[in-house]
């Protein structure tokens, strides 16, 4: 990990997750005189305004050209540079992703990729605005690591990461202020290793995101008003994922529910399933996100109750789940 | 500038030696983008040969000068020219195309030392090219970025994008950027005009901002005296060379017919093909014995 860059629960809560983005890269440009950061006409609003300010000559505003921005990125890249290119997370997965599938992915190289405004973190926007299937289409590109970070310290851990590991990494963030998960970033994160927020033995959650909050909020409520003691997982890297947390969860808690601020199509909740499904062993499962539905406009926090992906949907589902009738199979000596 | 004699004739002999391994490399093959090929081939014959800082010894000598070629389907070319160059065995041109060979139709610059970058899906090699110019100056490296791209590419708008951006960054690195179009008027469908017409072609280029060119592609002492003046940068703009060129220049069937972007050689038409290029060099060396000096 880069020395120097810290953030507490203080700084998590006067600052936008994006804006602790921006102060993280900033640093880390201090550091490592070949980062360079890229944008398309958002240096405001993806907050690598910091970076702008300390280092001019390392920050390149492509204009409203999201292809451009990866193309240049992978060039940079390709001549030694570590390019960090931000912009909504909508427009990074569709926009811009034959550049990154062909110019990033292919090609193996240094490029990373923060994708802003996140999920329906910029609700007011519209579908237009919302990304909700950037995870389903940039997990199955060859070389890429997928991050979605569960608040604005652990983006700094994300960031921090990324700039350290060669090859291409696509870290998806909110728009906006993060209910705060991590008081210190000192928690252990580590690419491709889920974070264990809560133990658990009656079923498992394993959120991303903003969901990780939602999902914590829930176990407390249904141990409080159920007895239920459920499992939650921050699945923070969707590729590579977390096999032996997932099996781990079939194993012991032999249920589980995914919940994501995304279509339940091709991001974290099918990910889990793959794995799942590859362990040969029965288990109660859910995917809760948006259900193959486009969104509505709105506030953020009402649109995650909406999709039942905030803590009281998620209760709902839990208890729903609970009452679920699969057939537990007790013998484990014949996993494959 | 004049080309002496000599260096006229070696780059001439060059052009043919491409030419002809490149339509040996189609008939191995049994098929490949000859047209494209062919158009390009002068070009990159003069960018490897005359004027790229390259060390085929040392292919990732960081201060070397980028060659990215946009239209990658010219693998076909490609290849051959790295042959020619020692960077590839001429057996192993032998098998391209064949499963689990290091060459195909677009090449991966993962496995093909030298390859600059992998491009294949079109419009994106000026990106590419940009951005290799911009982490050189940041750097403080002084070389050029060669950037070759297709006619018919030029319809897909991250090409405009990309040429937008070289100008707007031209101190920070863009004017490092030598764009050549290879203009040979065709397309897969048919003639560009007729496709998505391109032209007024080079207003287009010198409206965003390129100090442009257009000269014929197949005319080496004239490309080069284009390529030599965008190499020397005269002024604040990058420079972009339209090479006026014919599709599949050199073999009979194939110049200037579109139909032949790619196709298939059986023995006959290989044998043609062979005998036309054989003609095609005498032609074109003895021009240089009646012209150079």
């Amino acid at each position: 990990m880069a020395g120097g860059i810290t953030f507490t629960a203080v700084d998590s809560t006067k600052l936008a997750t994006a804006e602790i983005f921006g102060r993280t890269i900033a640093e880390l440009g201090a550091e490592n005189p070949n980062i360079v950061c890229i944008s398309p006409d958002l240096a405001t609003s993806t907050k690598m305004a910091d970076f702008l300010a300390k280092y001019p000559e390392r920050f390149y505003n492509v204009g409203i050209a999201e292809q451009n921005m990866i193309g240049i990125a992978a060039g940079m890249a390709k001549s030694g540079l570590i390019p960090f290119a931000s912009c909504f997370s909508v427009f990074a997965s569709l926009r811009a992703l034959d550049q990154v599938h062909t110019d990033v992915c292919y090609q193996n190289v240094n490029v990373k990729i923060i994708g802003t405004h996140g999920g329906t973190s910029f609700g007011q926007a519209g579908s237009t605005h919302h990304a909700i299937e950037d995870i389903g289409v940039i997990r199955p590109l060859v070389n890429m690591t997928v991050i979605v970070p569960a608040d604005g310290i652990e983006t700094a851990n994300a960031v921090k990461a990324a700039a350290a590991t060669p090859g291409p990494f696509y870290i998806r963030i909110n728009r906006g202020f993060d209910n705060v998960v991590y008081s210190t970033p000192d928690y252990g994160f580590k690419v491709g290793k889920a974070v264990v927020m809560n133990e658990g033995t009656d079923l498992t959650i394993i959120a991303c995101g903003s969901c990780v909050y939602q999902a914590m909020q829930a176990a407390s409520m249904l141990k409080h008003d159920q007895g239920l003691s459920i499992r939650v997982l921050n699945m923070h890297t969707i590729k590579p994922i977390d096999r032996e947390a997932v099996l781990a969860a079939v194993k012991e808690t032999r249920k589980i529910i995914t919940v994501e601020d995304h279509t339940v199509i091709g991001g974290l909740g099918s990910a889990v399933a793959e794995v799942v499904v590859e362990g040969g062993k029965a288990c109660a499962f859910r995917k809760l996100g948006l259900q193959d539905k486009w969104s509505a406009i709105g506030l953020h926090e009402d649109l995650l109750a909406m999709h039942e992906i905030d803590a009281e949907g998620i209760v709902k589902n839990v208890l729903e789940v609970m009452k679920m009738d699969f057939e537990a199979d007790e013998d484990w000596g014949d996993e494959v | 500038m004049a080309l002496s004699k000599k260096e006229w004739f070696e780059l001439e002999t060059f052009a043919a030696d491409l030419r002809d391994l490149t339509i040996d490399t189609v008939n191995w093959a049994g098929s490949g983008h000859w047209g494209g090929s062919s158009s390009s081939a002068d070009i990159v014959t003069l960018i490897y040969r005359k004027f790229a800082k390259f060390d085929p010894k040392n292919p990732e000598d960081p201060d070397r000068d980028r060659v990215v070629v946009s239209k990658g389907h010219v693998g076909i070319l490609l290849a051959p020219l790295f042959s020619l160059l020692g960077l590839i065995e001429k057996e192993q041109l032998k098998t391209f195309n064949l499963t689990g060979s290091k060459l195909g139709i677009h090449l991966d610059s993962n496995k093909v030392k030298g390859l600059d970058s992998s491009t294949g899906s079109l419009g994106h090699g000026s990106s590419l090219a940009l951005g290799m110019a911009l982490a050189g100056a940041l750097k403080g490296q002084t070389y050029k970025t060669f950037l070759v791209l297709g006619d018919g590419e030029c319809d897909e708008g991250s090409v405009w994008e990309a040429a937008m951006a070289t100008s707007h960054f031209a101190k920070r690195g863009g004017k490092n950027v030598i764009t050549i179009v290879d203009r040979n008027h065709n397309m897969i469908d048919g003639n560009t005009e007729d496709v998505m017409a391109l032209e007024p072609f080079a207003d287009k280029w010198k409206a965003f901002g390129f100090e442009t060119v257009v000269v014929n592609g197949h005319d080496i002492p004239a490309l080069a005296e284009a390529i030599e003046r965008a190499y020397k940068g005269d002024g604040d703009k990058p420079y972009c060379i339209i090479a006026d060129t014919i599709k599949g220049e050199g073999v009979s069937f194939a110049a200037g017919n579109y139909k032949w972007h790619y196709g298939a050689l059986n023995e006959e038409k290989y044998n043609t093909a062979k005998a036309d290029l054989a003609a095609f060099r005498a032609k074109r060396l003895e021009r240089v014995n009646k012209e150079g000096k």
